[in-house]
């Protein structure tokens, strides 16, 4: 009686989670495997085997997408040490830590499209960045930032990190908050210098939060750039602004050709699988206790 | 450096407000300084837009709805894990947790031809449900570690008591657990309302578009006004700056409870 009870309770408290997350996310992600190998065309769907694998490996658009997502990578080292300084410091509470603390936790608060249309003003070519270069003497610096092929995936770069900083300082600092107080009065004590007291104990410390948001930020630079693209480039100049999610909304939904797009979906899926392993073999056991 | 750093995150956001409050004419004699007269009628003009009103009730819709269902389901799904002992427990979190990691472009195609065929397209309700789905793995992960956290004697003792699960959860589990229930409540409230991917595909009727998918229309639209521009982007952040005011007092907390527990 009372098995059978706590049965049914079980069941109905897990219920409605269990139906959306397989309707949300199980039942596409077999349909999109299964889309992958068809032609979509109205209602008519017909298996044409590896022809959208082998047509999306011979775009140029995917290439140049996926090699972009790869280039978004370089920007975590620097990320992540940015973040750690700047969560030491409002952790030691300087003077005015709360205003900085407001000052940059505010970009994790702003909307990307908005992000993506103010700094869309700044950046261009009679904007205010290259106004003040001017004023400041070094017209050779000034660029045209979005609008030339060369400069733009490392304008929309710093775009992605002046936003994505705030939240890797949020997590690191929440983390330092429950570092044991003691650790550091400890290494005080036997005269530690400030650098030296930051590398031997807050990064140790910190090593969990670091290598899951490392995770996080691989993760993020590879599905999660979409925003920043649409609002600020569309892709452009020419193809240089591509990023594989970029390209899978073009394809299935421009293009209206659903089946490249399941195709480039199921490589993009099979990337994060692998990263997600591999982050698993690595990290897993801490991360769920 | 730190003041540096701070002038950097924050001119843009300044950039934004000193433009949103010039009058055209100003901003073009004169672009970067100071408004001459602070201009209040892009304000007006922003929910006299045709358009604008209806996009805002819809975020806030979106919004509203899509956090609190999920939260519900979350805190049932949570309290299953945490407080019932079954044998495939275990696996079933991991499994949810991984889920966090796989983005929606993913499923996007897929959802969309089942929407359609079903339509969905163009409501409330399929986007409501696409987005409580989207956010309940890392609310149920979020809330299950923070139950777990919960000394097994108050809900024994409770339950000696005669309290039936529901009870439990209601009145003892919940009051306890507001801090990572408000930043669930912030960040998975920013998240619904900046979201524009699967806003632009799912709702792409004027009437149902959100404020984010609104901007990108607003933005060719209104291109040669930009302070007027700039005062839309203003009004459409304004909220989210609230919610993350009235919740900081247990934001941080709540991700030191919950989420990472060491």
């Amino acid at each position: 009686m009372r098995n059978r009870q706590k049965f049914t309770e079980i069941t109905l408290f897990l219920l409605p989670a269990i139906l959306i997350i397989g309707f949300i996310y199980l039942f596409p992600l077999v349909k999109v495997f299964q889309y992958s190998f068809m032609r979509l065309s109205g209602n008519n769907f017909k298996y044409i085997g590896f022809t959208n694998y082998i047509n999306i490996f011979n775009d140029p658009r995917f290439i140049i997408g996926l090699k972009n997502n790869f280039i978004l990578l370089i920007s975590i080292p620097f990320i992540l040490i940015l973040a750690i300084f700047f969560a030491v410091l409002l952790y030691e509470r300087m003077a005015g830590w709360k205003f900085y603390r407001f000052s940059l936790f505010l970009p994790y608060i702003l909307a990307i499209p908005v992000i993506g249309v103010v700094f869309g003003y700044i950046f261009q070519l009679n904007g205010i960045l290259n106004y003040f270069l001017e004023k400041l003497g070094l017209s050779f610096l000034i660029h045209d930032w979005f609008g030339s092929s060369k400069f733009a995936i490392w304008t929309l770069m710093f775009v992605i990190m002046w936003k994505e900083l705030g939240f890797s300082i949020i997590m690191i600092f929440a983390r330092l908050l429950s570092v044991n107080q003691e650790l550091y009065e400890a290494a005080e004590i036997d005269g530690a210098s400030w650098i030296k007291k930051h590398i031997y104990i807050t990064i140790p410390q910190c090593l969990n939060v670091i290598s899951f948001l490392s995770v996080i930020l691989i993760i993020t630079m590879f599905a999660w750039v979409f925003n920043y693209v649409f609002t600020l480039t569309r892709g452009g100049p020419g193809n240089s602004t591509i990023v594989s999610e970029f390209y899978i909304y073009t394809t299935a939904f421009r293009d209206s050709n659903m089946g490249m797009g399941s195709a480039s979906s199921v490589i993009l899926f099979i990337i994060m699988l692998a990263l997600i392993i591999a982050y698993a073999k690595l990290f897993g056991k801490e991360e769920v206790n | 450096m730190m003041i540096l750093l701070a002038v950097l995150s924050i001119y843009p956001v300044f950039f934004m407000i000193n433009t949103a409050l010039k009058s055209k004419p100003d901003y073009i004699t004169n672009r970067f300084g100071f408004p001459h007269s602070i201009a209040l009628q892009n304000f007006r003009e922003v929910f006299l837009g045709e358009n604008f009103p209806r996009w805002f009730l819809n975020s806030i819709i979106l919004t509203v709805a899509s956090v609190l269902i999920s939260l519900v389901i979350a805190l049932l799904a949570a309290f299953a894990l945490s407080r019932y002992k079954f044998k495939i427990r275990e696996g079933i979190l991991k499994f949810i947790i991984s889920l966090m990691m796989v983005p929606p472009v993913i499923m996007l195609i897929p959802l969309f031809i089942f929407m359609s065929k079903i339509n969905l397209t163009n409501t409330y309700t399929g986007i409501v449900l696409i987005y409580t789905g989207l956010l309940l793995p890392f609310s149920i992960y979020l809330l299950t570690t923070f139950f777990r956290s919960v000394p097994q004697s108050i809900i024994e003792s409770a339950s000696i008591d005669g309290c039936n699960s529901i009870r439990i959860l209601k009145n003892i589990l919940i009051p306890m657990s507001m801090p990572p229930i408000m930043t669930l409540v912030v960040i998975n409230a920013l998240w619904v309302w900046n979201e524009l991917l699967l806003a632009l595909i799912f709702l792409q009727k004027d009437n149902f578009k959100t404020l984010m998918t609104g901007i990108t229309v607003f933005k060719s639209r209104y291109n040669i006004d930009v302070p007027l521009t700039m005062m839309g982007l203003f009004v459409i952040t304004i909220p989210m700056v609230l919610i993350y005011f009235l919740a900081q007092k247990y934001f941080i907390r709540g991700l030191v409870s919950g989420s990472l527990k060491e």
